[in-house]
């Protein structure tokens, strides 16, 4: 799409970060009270002013619906989001989230939650979308348009939690201690030029993507410049959101397999492609002439998730720490061995992936 | 002598002598092409006459005792803020001779170079920069059209297969190539540095309109060749010898206007390479008279790609002028593979002055629109964009990556690199530094292996500097620099500049 005026008069918001993951690869349900430790453990790796989680695996009964997670600042942006959520779906069921009062988060924006469904002949100027593009589309259509609003999870059978606090506090907040998952990822973020926004917190999501990031991608200004060429806006503030909408595009829209999105994001050096075999040289070659503008370039240690998987990733040269281990069908992925020690002192495995090979868990069906 | 007429009086330099230091060894005399000095045989010593001087250096720099200075000529017309000095002595040169006014070399005049009101990025704390001596740092380039996305699937051993085929690509290990000066216009000892050092950075060098020497056709490999309006030495061998065609349809320096070499420029070997008689003006059309209209650049561009058998990227050289984005816009709706774009200070061997200094705008400007343009049509991958007119130092190329190029070319450097001193008298023949001549006796002046020598330390120094700038940014490939006008900072220039180059105001 053509830039909007001034699409290079951006802010955007430079974090240190924490990372947490764990995965149950037979679909076991994780307790919230293990990624809520894990995190505790890493809370000097945040200043509190932003934290999150997302769970995989927590609305079983609503499963085939979109699982809409607001966040609304007002009352005008509840009735405004709502409102635009029952012109473009068929509403199932809608409640608030539910939370807690506590004290080191006074004044929380609202949240609540939609399960709604594609309708069948959609009349608006989606209609011809395929659903998931549909989905896509009315998710930033609410953000860009109603002051306050904020989709802050759109997948099925998953949702992200997040806000301005440190983690144990957003776990607090959301009762997250009561949920089970199968897969879990969590955030503590540590800003160094942003004020806190409740939005700009991680995991951030689309569709059932999920993404928590550590690190800053030094190649922002063109990897957004490039998703934009791709009709992907980029209004988030943050440069994960990159991670997210890039996925999206080489996964879901130009098929590639989660290993071949892996190296567009941390392609092999040339001179590694240099020494392939005639038939590897020429893929990577094309992949990298293709994608280069998509590289994610800067340190970063990335845990992607959809409902099927979980995926560790470190920049090129691992400037930022990612260790993995195994526990019997569980997989832990975090930024330091402590936080899963925390929570499982005995482990099978423990390894440090190296820089740029991305370690894929899936679920056993 | 008392009098002369008022153009022989307002000559531009004087050379100063040292009476004590000059020992009459007549080497300024040999050295000076333009006769500036001469050897008195009645007061049996060297004398100059300044109105000849051309402010070169070349005795300069050979007197053996130092005895000479150039200098700006101290004595000035009255000053006059409308009536500058160049412009009473064109007039007083026009009415003595009823020409055209001829310059070399980029232009001169005062309009701004945006490349120093840019300023770039480097990391602290949040991110690391990365240093080039102990991490790798990648400046690998590929020009040419890249597919929008690219399919893979996974074959039957499980490993994944490539259903996408890349098209012909540039490999240019820096992002510096040389750029088209022509066999005649320079003479062939550069051509054969240039292929050279080429070959041996990894980069690659244009031919210009001249033809390429058939002794040359072993650089194949880093050469592009040009087809430009007067056809010039073009032929079927000679359309399959490089990397890579360039369709020259304007020039920097003169956009609008053809080219001129001066017959006396045209010599056997000349003559052979460029297919015209020998003592003959090439004069090259201002056109090209099968170019009518963009419908018309399709199908000479294709026309090339049959003739080489669709094994080299086509590239499309045009002038930044106006309306450059749009005009980009249609050369990658052509088909062209990289559209190459010459701001206005760009260099040449010769053009009108008036055209030089008047017409076309800025590269900095014509290239942040045009990254823009082909952005929003969602064209950009259909073609790389190659800068080129007035890059001076690794960081303008920096400055211009980041803006959106995919590469840039380097004329005047490069000249510079071998001793030019941008006298601007190359449309004379008469170099005395032996680079913009085919006369025998100057052209020797540049040995070839030391002129390839220094192009080949020009490329590596400037290729260094460029992966200090880049790790210090936190990135450690120049794709990530690829129109990452994050890294780029305005400095006193408006709103308007600023959003004409896409990029935010330091500070902010």
């Amino acid at each position: 799409m053509k830039a909007p005026d001034r699409y290079y008069d951006f802010q955007k918001d430079i974090s240190g970060c924490g990372i947490f993951g764990v995965i149950h690869k037979g679909r076991g349900m994780i307790s919230g009270e293990i990624p809520i430790q894990g995190m505790t453990c890493m809370h000097d790796r945040g200043n509190g002013l932003g934290g999150g989680f997302a769970a995989y695996g927590i609305y079983p009964e609503h499963a085939d619906q979109y699982a809409f997670h607001m966040m609304c600042d007002d009352d005008n942006a509840i009735e405004g989001s709502e409102k635009m959520l029952r012109t473009y779906f068929d509403m199932h069921h809608f409640e608030p989230i539910p939370t807690r009062k506590i004290l080191a988060i006074p004044k929380p924006p609202k949240f609540n939650r939609y399960f709604v469904t594609v309708p069948e002949k959609p009349v608006n100027e989606f209609a011809e979308l395929p659903e998931e593009d549909y989905i896509v589309a009315v998710v930033m259509k609410i953000n860009a348009t109603i002051p306050g609003a904020f989709v802050v999870s759109s997948g099925k059978n998953m949702g992200a939690f997040k806000g301005v606090g440190f983690p144990e506090e957003i776990a607090d907040l959301f009762c997250l201690d009561e949920y089970e998952a199968y897969i879990w990822t969590g955030h503590n973020r540590f800003p160094t030029n942003t004020p806190g926004w409740w939005g700009g917190a991680h995991p951030f999501t689309l569709l059932n993507w999920s993404i928590v990031h550590n690190g800053e991608i030094s190649s922002y200004g063109i990897n957004r410049r490039y998703l934009c060429e791709h009709d992907y806006l980029c209004t988030m503030m943050t440069d994960t959101e990159v991670v997210a909408y890039e996925l999206d595009m080489l996964i879901r829209k130009h098929g590639l397999s989660w290993e071949m999105a892996a190296k567009c994001f941390a392609p092999p050096f040339w001179d590694e492609i240099e020494k392939m075999d005639e038939k590897d040289k020429e893929l990577y070659t094309t992949l990298r002439a293709t994608y280069g503008p998509g590289m994610l370039n800067g340190p970063f240690a990335i845990l992607v998730a959809d409902n099927n998987r979980l995926m560790g990733l470190n920049d090129r040269i691992k400037l930022r720490p990612l260790i993995v281990a195994e526990k019997d069908e569980m997989v832990f992925m975090s930024s330091e061995e402590s936080a899963i020690r925390d929570v499982c002192p005995e482990l099978d495995r423990v390894w440090m992936p190296k820089a740029g090979e991305p370690v894929i868990v899936d679920l056993e069906d | 002598m008392l009098f002369q007429p008022v153009n022989k009086n307002y000559h531009e330099f004087c050379i100063i002598r040292d009476k004590d230091l000059c020992i009459n060894c007549k080497v300024c005399v040999r050295q000076c092409s333009y006769e500036a000095h001469y050897w008195d045989e009645s007061r049996q010593k060297v004398m100059h006459d300044n109105t000849k001087c051309i402010g070169c250096h070349r005795c300069e720099a050979l007197c053996p005792t130092a005895a000479l200075n150039i200098v700006n000529k101290p004595s000035d017309f009255r000053t006059n803020s409308l009536w500058r000095p160049v412009f009473l002595q064109n007039i007083y040169k026009q009415a003595d001779t009823g020409g055209v006014l001829l310059a070399g070399m980029g232009s001169p005049v005062d309009i701004p170079v945006y490349w120093d009101s840019m300023l770039l990025d480097a990391s602290q704390v949040t991110n690391p920069s990365i240093d080039p001596l102990r991490e790798p740092m990648e400046l690998k380039t590929f020009l040419g059209a890249k597919p929008k996305r690219v399919k893979i699937v996974t074959g039957k051993d499980g490993k994944p297969e490539l259903k996408t085929k890349l098209s012909p690509q540039i490999e240019l290990d820096v992002p510096i190539m040389f750029a088209a000066m022509s066999f005649g216009a320079i003479n062939f000892n550069l051509h054969r540095a240039m292929a050279r050092a080429a070959t041996e950075t990894g980069t690659v060098y244009n031919t210009g309109e001249g033809g390429l020497h058939k002794s040359l056709y072993k650089y194949g490999k880093n050469t592009i060749v040009q087809v430009a309006s007067g056809r010039f030495g073009v032929h079927l061998d000679y359309l399959k010898a490089g990397v890579g065609i360039e369709i020259k349809v304007g020039q920097g320096a003169k956009p609008g206007i053809g080219g001129h070499l001066p017959g006396e420029k045209i010599n056997d070997q000349v003559s052979e390479t460029r297919m015209i008689p020998i003592g003959s003006d090439a004069i090259s059309p201002a056109p090209h008279h099968d170019i009518y209209s963009i419908e018309d650049l399709l199908q000479l561009i294709f026309a090339l790609k049959e003739a080489s058998e669709y094994k080299a990227p086509i590239s499309v050289k045009i002038a930044a002028v106006h309306n450059v984005a749009a005009i980009a816009s249609g050369i990658a709706r052509a088909g062209a593979d990289i559209v190459t774009i010459d701001g206005m200070r760009g260099g040449t061997g010769a053009a009108p002055a008036m055209i030089r200094d008047n017409v076309g705008i800025p590269i900095e400007l014509a290239l942040a629109q045009v990254d823009q343009r082909l952005r929003d049509e969602g064209i950009r991958n259909k073609v790389s964009i190659v800068a080129a007119g007035g890059i001076r130092c690794s960081a303008d190329v920096v400055k211009a990556i980041a803006l959106g190029a995919d590469a840039v070319y380097i004329g005047t450097a490069t000249l510079i690199a071998v001793g030019c001193t941008l006298c601007g008298r190359c449309y004379t023949g008469k170099c005395p530094w032996g680079i913009a001549t085919n006369d025998p006796k100057l052209s020797k002046r540049q040995n070839p292996d030391i002129a390839a020598k220094k192009l080949a330390n020009l490329i590596r120094a400037w290729g260094h500097e460029i992966e200090e700038m880049l790790g210090g940014m936190g990135l450690n490939s120049i794709e990530s620099l690829r129109g990452n006008r994050d890294k780029l900072r305005g400095v006193g220039i408006s709103d308007i500049e600023l959003d004409i180059l896409g990029i935010k105001h330091a500070g902010r």
